[in-house]
């Protein structure tokens, strides 16, 4: 077994160093009849390096790729393209096969990386601080409401119709077992994002208000707007980005007023890789400090004076306050976090206003052509790189359609609201900086075909 | 580019030998210093070309955009590669040596696991596309499902949870689910003191009145005081098997029994799965939930603290709560995504959704390459080569080591140690600041928090015996200059990159992004 170094004869030393006759005499404490007397029957044996890389590589071969047709999908995944030293980057040992760096003298490299990221997150966002990074956004999302329930001491949350569904989704599974209640709302298709309808849900019981920037269907909400109606209230504004790219181009939340900006940093560094890993970004104001959730590095000195850093603040953290901890999360997203902080530092903030810049101009393409099929419209007035398109017939039977062609065409608001026919037609398409004529033409024949 | 600054990183104060000044640059040789993004980058500079020119927002968009470019360094590629490469000579890592943290099983990373999770089919796949383009990526979910129901001789396995506490948070809000479907509510989770803090964080997150229960001398859970305290308000226990003292729990048939006739559920804690997979089935002790950690058992890499995956196996009582998405395989061969559309139909009694999307997919197919590679019965000699190595550290150190229940027999894949016999004070933070200077990563140190300064060695199956021997000769020596009372002890370590950091001067006055040279330490 080629992971495995002990040799037969060292195992027969090292058992006589134990005293022990046999390695299941070191199994002794398993009570008779529970300890199998050999392999886990009906499961196959060891296999070679060629053929498990045969089979895997026969599984990945019934998939189809995004790199290889034209691509249109968005809704919370985003297809970027990673410069090729980013991923060199992270396959380094010392990087990849590191653990959570508590022993900060000989982990200096994983923890410098992380209060960069901490710095580079904070920046993006708007925000005045960040963590060093949580699963993904959709739990980053449901921590952000926990955590606005700690400060307010409300137990109440209002989200947007904007809000992706499937951090819906999650929020309500916390939120039913917690205690907590919440406001939910099904998107509307209106050209602007539903921000009226979410004043009016804010109460004085409102702990934090929940909003997507931009929401679901591409549209912009009014983060200053919402924040001065929430704070009016003595709630939160809790501001969620699925694609930070974005923030390249338009104000960033936390510089608008949001007290919490959480996002899915996948769309930077990390590939789509079926939905993950990902990571989590979360920011928020300095005096919260002590009541966010997740690793925190910090900047302190050695005993010779230089600069060095630590995970700090773990009195928040499940592995010394237990029951009372903050959050209970453990492992977060390191690696996922190395591969941000070095797209991003690949782009600086110039690259990233032009890749945000490249995306929209490329969205603009695809709906000034789309918008010239009969009987399809563009919902949007603003949006970013991703944008919602009305369709005369039920978008999931187009999107099949589509991929029949070898077009992968966008996300139905069938797959996403499966409960609420009124979406069904809905279409969202999203741009990246990859998208060519070619590709664009490509999908507008493919969605002529699929409604003809 | 690298050059020295003043915003806290004084070349002057670097250590040399005595007599010898300083270098001008800061570094020494190959121990490199490096600066923060920050500080090495030049406004405007990226490292990324772009095949076209951008046109401008379109007009909808007035108002809403940023005034000027985030304030986010830029670094040219080649200043990129070597900023990260010069960090990472500062990290230990388990492909330098042995990486023995107790309940982390940090175990080789097998290198084809990276190869195939980066075949485009895999990684290059949106979590949204038609399920018609994706049969392969429902295929590696489905299998590795069918591997970790097999090994564990459960009934059910729910993928999506994101790592091991997630996992523990999924079991209990599924136990909490199945005591509300009976229209049985209880408030209380019994967890001994020896768990994992994330067990009582996770309980208490999901609205649960936390007790400790004790343990007994020889370090397992007490039994009759367990049983002592079951009753109507129990909704169950959260027990670690192995536990964190590296020990199997004996009774834990009996545990199981006792709180199914209470009424009750059983919670365990897989992160110590790598010491009995192959050997022991937990479904045949009864347990009813058990998170299993693909970041440790099936070597996915951790990655600095991450990502992991913690997928949980469920009963038959309660894998009818657990969350969606998930996989069915039927009949015909055929395998479908379950996600909210067809939950009411096929899956009604639902937590629901723990996160976006399906599950941490890029470790699932390096979880399942592992597990193919190894097979039935290379995972047993998993098993068994983990406990082996442990019980051989045990025993080449309880001379010098106080063992506090290597008395009783063997252990399980870790070896616990206590602080006993060091010289007045000296501690187990000594003795792993001391390995540190040896090439070695420490042990788990002060955890489990039953057993005074605690140590807690888990070599994992991937060290030769040769490498154990040099760790045990290290650790040894470093034991003995503690038992002497040598004074370099204390200030050590001296030959990493930094020496002891004050975590007192970063939790007292938080400094968690950098603001530039005003804000120097």
């Amino acid at each position: 077994m080629r992971y495995l170094p002990l040799t037969q004869d060292d195992r027969t030393a090292m058992l006589a160093t134990i005293g022990a006759a046999s390695v299941d005499e070191l199994f002794a404490d398993v009570p008779v009849g529970l300890l199998l007397a050999g392999p886990v029957a009906g499961l196959p044996g060891h296999a070679s390096e060629m053929a498990v890389e045969r089979h895997m590589a026969a599984l990945a071969g019934h998939n189809m790729p995004a790199g290889g047709v034209p691509f249109f999908l968005g809704a919370g995944a985003y297809r970027h393209h990673v410069p090729a030293s980013v991923d060199h980057l992270i396959q380094r040992g010392e990087f990849l096969t590191a653990y959570t760096p508590y022993q900060p003298e000989i982990a200096q490299g994983t923890l410098q990386v992380l209060f960069e990221f901490q710095t580079q997150v904070a920046r993006l966002l708007g925000t005045e601080i960040a963590n060093a990074s949580m699963y993904d956004g959709s739990t980053a999302c449901w921590e952000a409401i926990a955590m606005a329930g700690r400060i307010t001491k409300r137990r109440h949350a209002v989200l947007s119709g904007g809000l992706h569904p499937h951090y819906v989704a999650t929020a309500e599974c916390m939120a039913r077992f917690t205690g907590d209640t919440l406001h939910t709302a099904l998107p509307v298709l209106t050209p602007e994002a539903d921000d009226a309808a979410l004043i009016a849900a804010i109460d004085a019981e409102t702990a934090c208000v929940v909003v997507q920037y931009p929401d679901i269907l591409g549209r912009i909400p009014d983060i200053a707007a919402l924040t001065k109606a929430a704070q009016a209230h003595g709630a939160l504004l809790i501001a969620v980005v699925t694609d930070p790219v974005a923030l390249g181009m338009l104000a960033a939340p936390g510089e608008l007023g949001a007290d919490i900006v959480v996002g899915e940093g996948q769309s930077i560094g990390v590939g789509l890789q079926f939905g993950g890993p990902y990571l989590g970004l979360f920011g928020c104001r300095e005096k919260f400090v002590r009541q966010m959730p997740g690793r925190l590095c910090g900047e302190t000195v050695d005993a010779d004076g230089r600069r060095g850093f630590v995970l700090t603040l773990s009195t928040r953290e499940q592995h010394i306050r237990r029951e009372k901890a903050t959050s209970n999360i453990c492992t977060n997203s390191g690696l996922c976090a190395l591969a941000f902080s070095i797209h991003m530092s690949l782009l600086g903030g110039a690259g990233l206003a032009r890749l945000a810049r490249r995306c929209h101009a490329r969205a603009r393409a695809v709906a000034t052509r789309l918008a010239r099929i009969p009987g399809v419209s563009i919902l949007n007035h603003a949006y970013a790189s991703e944008f919602t398109v009305l369709l005369p017939g039920d978008a999931r039977a187009a999107v099949r359609h589509m991929a029949k062609a070898q077009v992968l065409g966008g996300v139905s608001l069938g797959r996403l609201y499966p409960q609420a026919s009124n979406l069904h037609n809905a279409l969202l398409v999203c741009a990246h900086e990859g998208v060519s004529d070619d590709d664009i033409e490509a999908l507008a024949t493919a969605l002529e075909g699929a409604l003809a | 580019m690298n050059a020295p600054n003043s915003s806290g990183w004084r070349p002057e104060m670097t250590s040399g030998e005595a007599g010898l000044a300083p270098t001008s640059s800061g570094d020494r040789a190959l121990a490199l210093e490096e600066a923060l993004i920050f500080e090495l980058a030049a406004p405007g500079t990226t490292g990324v070309d772009f095949d076209h020119e951008d046109e401008g927002p379109m007009p909808e968009l007035a108002g809403i955009l940023r005034p000027s470019p985030p304030a986010l360094p830029g670094l040219s590629e080649p200043e990129a590669v070597r900023h990260y490469t010069r960090l990472s000579r500062q990290n230990y890592a388990i492909d330098l040596g042995p990486f023995p943290l107790g309940s982390c099983t940090m175990k080789h990373n097998p290198r084809l696991n990276e190869k195939v999770a980066r075949m485009p089919g895999f990684a290059d796949i949106h979590p949204l596309q038609p399920v018609e383009t994706v049969p392969g990526a429902l295929a590696v979910i489905n299998q590795l499902a069918h591997w970790l129901i097999a090994l564990t001789g459960m009934h059910g396995v729910a993928m999506t949870p994101k790592a091991g506490a997630h996992g523990e948070l999924c079991g209990i809000l599924c136990i909490k689910a199945a005591l509300e479907a009976r229209g049985d509510p209880r408030g209380v989770i019994l967890v001994p003191e020896s768990a994992h803090g994330t067990n009582p964080a996770t309980a208490g997150f999901a609205g649960f009145a936390v007790e400790n229960i004790p343990a007994t001398a020889d370090g397992r859970v007490d039994l009759a005081a367990l049983t002592a305290r079951l009753g109507p308000d129990i909704a169950g226990v959260m027990i670690t098997n192995p536990n964190t003292c590296g020990l199997f729990e004996r009774d834990m048939k009996a545990i199981c029994d006792a709180v199914h006739g209470a009424g009750g559920y059983v919670y365990c804690d897989g992160a110590n799965f790598n010491a009995i997979v192959g050997k022991v089935r937990p479904g045949d002790l009864g347990i009813d939930a058990m998170h299993i950690n693909l970041h440790k058992t099936f070597s996915t890499p951790h990655g600095g603290g991450g990502p992991g995956s913690g997928p949980v196996v469920l009963s038959e009582a309660l894998s009818p709560f657990g969350p969606i998405p998930f996989t069915a395989r039927y009949e015909d061969g055929s395998i479908r995504l379950i996600e909210e559309e067809d939950a009411g139909a096929e899956h009604p009694q639902t937590i629901g959704r723990m996160a976006a999307f399906h599950g941490q997919m890029g470790m699932f197919t390096r979880a399942l390459t592992y597990i193919l590679s190894h097979g039935a019965d290379g995972l047993r000699q998993v098993a068994e080569d983990a406990v082996l190595n442990a019980n051989y550290v045990l025993r080449s150190l309880d001379d010098v080591l106080e063992a506090p229940f290597g008395g009783a027999g063997p252990c399980m894949h870790e070896a616990l140690f206590s602080d006993a016999g060091m010289a007045n004070g000296f501690s187990t933070l000594d003795i792993a600041k001391g390995l540190i200077d040896e090439g070695f990563h420490p042990m788990t140190v002060y955890f489990p928090l039953v057993v005074h300064g605690a140590m807690l060695v888990e070599p994992t199956e991937t060290e030769s015996k040769a490498g154990l021997d040099r760790f045990i000769a290290s650790l040894r020596h470093v034991v003995e200059r503690a038992r002497a009372g040598d004074a370099t002890l204390k200030s050590a370590p001296h030959f990493a990159p930094r020496r002891r950091l004050d975590e007192t001067l970063a939790a007292r006055r938080p400094r968690l992004v950098w603001r530039g040279d005003a804000e120097a330490v």
